[in-house]
């Protein structure tokens, strides 16, 4: 066995080896960064002040000042709180609408069918980012700005991907149930909520996902369309910590760490349908 | 089951049956109510889709003819002259060659994804664990990892204590220069969005049947046999679409830069430029054609791709 001539038991170790070497690198490069901006929120000013090296432990691990300071000052409960206002209307309205139009599309024959699948299907193709000029002068002119309903209508308007989830999942449903159905009476809208609505779980389940964790990172919507302090969310109010705690890392931190939280416990409870969801959402 | 369950559930209340059960000779108002019925389930779908999506485009190619400044009841039609001046000025084409950096950061992350997926598609240890980790940046919201990395490149901070632990004194400010802050901001990027690239690598990879490989072991390929002819041919649409998504991501950055440098130093993106243009300098008739420009050269890079891998997935009807 000389370094020359490994033998293939030895050879496959050390591939075995450098595979593992290279995902512990990639694990310490992806987990470093967070873990240092929350051992720095448990650190008190004056620490900060001495100069404590980015990579020192606090000097007490269980110093949640700097999370008060955040939560109080940083005016975070009103953002958590409206925050939670436009995913519950936001969410609850891409469910409808992206079903009812999977329904409409999938079940029915009518006039220019061919004409609303083509629109949806180009709309796939604007980028949000582009048109915000033009469409921030609609949503002005609908006196929706600086309201919380501007982001509400703006994420149910704007949802292509979630129609094209649910009309997979309409299509799976036998036309047989909504035959029998009719057969008994039922109406297009009591074949809709009775029979397709609640066959469409998993859909719904991986649009409510997908759609959540998209409205409560999203930034860009929130900053153009509602500049009061007041309405801030999650995103807007953690950007301002920007300005009056500049200097006070300890702060901006603890602040970092608040936002980062409610995502790793839904992403540990949830692991396998965010995957799924993030899946079916990006190649759809 | 969830058959006569369902049917079950319908036929309790009865009352809810406007017209006959036996569509034979349907009066006049019950087909007309026929006909309407699949536009009332469109109605609110297709009013958002016009409202939010085409007359913003519609308004945005009228916008780009004129001098507008988005307040003034007043605007004059100029003809073509703001596309004239995106592309004449330099200071504001120049924006495109900072796309670069994401472009070039987006092939470091679609061979990173590739390899790492490659790798956590066999037996390894701990899988889920190094799994999660690597997909986890993609779902923290923007303005923390914006944060984040702003501690990390600072003076002193995440980036140059862990190169002193190493023995190396750094003094330069990473986000001080032009090159350096963009590539810094570059490799953010790829933090964030290497692990969206990865799960669907992986996914692609996982979805290929077993025997294949197993039948490639017994005729004797080794790993990279197995990866150049089993798994690249499976993953192909899968790697076309995020080529794709990278493409128009590098060219419509926002977040990352705006959070971390406000566009300072060179770090200045199409969108941040468009977004200054229209709501802090008030000229929505030169922002709106450049992004027109920018929606153009999306829809090109798309219409490309679809020429190139024609996707027999999009079939709607």
């Amino acid at each position: 066995m000389t370094l020359a001539h490994p033998t293939p038991v030895v050879r496959r170790r050390v591939a075995r080896t450098l595979t593992h070497l290279s995902l512990v690198v990639a694990s310490v490069v992806v987990l470093l960064p967070l873990a240092v901006v929350f051992l720095t929120s448990l650190k008190s000013e004056r620490e900060m002040a001495k100069g404590s090296r980015a990579l020192g432990l606090p000097d007490d691990l269980l110093n949640f000042r700097n999370y008060a300071t955040a939560f109080q000052d940083g005016e975070m409960l009103a953002a958590f709180g409206n925050t939670a206002f436009i995913l519950l209307f936001a969410v609850t309205g891409t469910v409808v609408i992206g079903s009812m139009a999977a329904y409409a599309i999938d079940r029915f024959t009518f006039r220019f069918r061919k004409l609303v699948v083509a629109l949806f299907l180009v709309a796939t193709l604007v980028p949000g980012v582009t048109t915000q000029v033009a469409t921030f002068q609609i949503v002005d002119s609908f006196g929706m700005f600086d309201s919380l309903w501007a982001p509400i209508a703006l994420y149910m308007g704007t949802d292509i991907v979630s129609i094209y989830i649910f009309l997979q999942f309409v299509r799976s449903i036998p036309i047989s149930l909504d035959e029998a159905a009719r057969l008994d009476g039922a109406n297009a809208f009591t074949i809709y909520r009775k029979i397709i609505f609640p066959l469409l779980k998993p859909a719904i389940a991986t649009v409510v996902i997908v759609k959540g964790i998209t409205v409560y990172n999203d930034f860009y919507i929130p900053f153009l369309y509602m500049p009061s302090e007041d309405l801030g969310v999650i995103s807007t109010s953690l950007f301002r910590f920007k300005g009056p705690y500049a200097a006070h890392w300890e702060t901006i931190s603890a602040g970092t760490v608040l936002v980062i939280l409610p995502t790793l416990i839904v992403f540990l409870a949830l692991q396998r349908f965010i995957y799924n969801g993030f899946m079916r959402g990006a190649t759809k | 089951m969830p058959a006569t369950h369902t049917t079950e559930k319908v036929a309790r209340p009865p009352s809810a049956a406007p017209r006959p059960p036996v569509p034979r000779p349907a009066p006049r108002s019950v087909r007309l109510w026929r006909k309407l019925t699949p536009w009332l389930f469109l109605a609110a779908p297709l009013a958002l889709l016009v409202a939010f999506t085409y007359a913003p485009v519609a308004n945005m190619l009228a916008y780009s003819f004129t001098d507008w400044d988005g307040v003034s009841p007043e605007l004059s039609y100029i003809g073509a002259d703001n596309y004239v001046e995106i592309f004449t000025r330099p200071e504001l084409f120049q924006v495109f060659f900072v796309s670069g950096y994401y472009l070039a950061a987006s092939a470091v992350q679609i061979a990173l994804a590739l390899y790492f997926a490659t790798v956590l598609s066999f037996n390894v240890r701990f899988r889920n664990f190094f799994k999660g980790v690597l997909f986890f940046p993609y779902l923290i919201n923007g303005v923390a990892i914006g944060f984040v990395f702003l501690y990390f490149f600072q003076d002193g901070g995440t980036l140059d204590s862990v190169l002193a632990l190493v023995g190396y004194e750094s003094d330069r400010a990473w986000l001080g220069t032009s090159t350096s802050a963009n590539i810094s901001l570059a490799s953010v990027s790829v933090w964030r969005y290497l692990g969206l690239n990865f799960v669907l690598f992986l996914g692609a990879i996982q979805s290929i049947p077993g025997e294949l490989y197993e039948a490639a072991e017994l005729d004797g390929a080794g790993r990279w046999h197995q990866f150049r002819y089993i798994i690249a041919p499976g993953i192909k649409p899968v790697l076309s679409l995020s080529v794709i998504l990278s493409i128009s991501g590098s060219l419509s950055v926002f977040e990352i830069p705006y959070i971390m440098t406000g566009g300072a130093t060179g770090t200045e993106t199409f969108v941040i430029q468009t977004i200054d243009l229209a709501f802090r300098f008030n000229k929505t008739g030169l922002a709106s054609a450049a992004a027109v420009v920018l929606l153009l050269i999306i829809l090109a890079v798309t219409w490309v791709q679809r020429r190139l891998v024609p996707d027999d997935k999009v079939d709607l009807t």
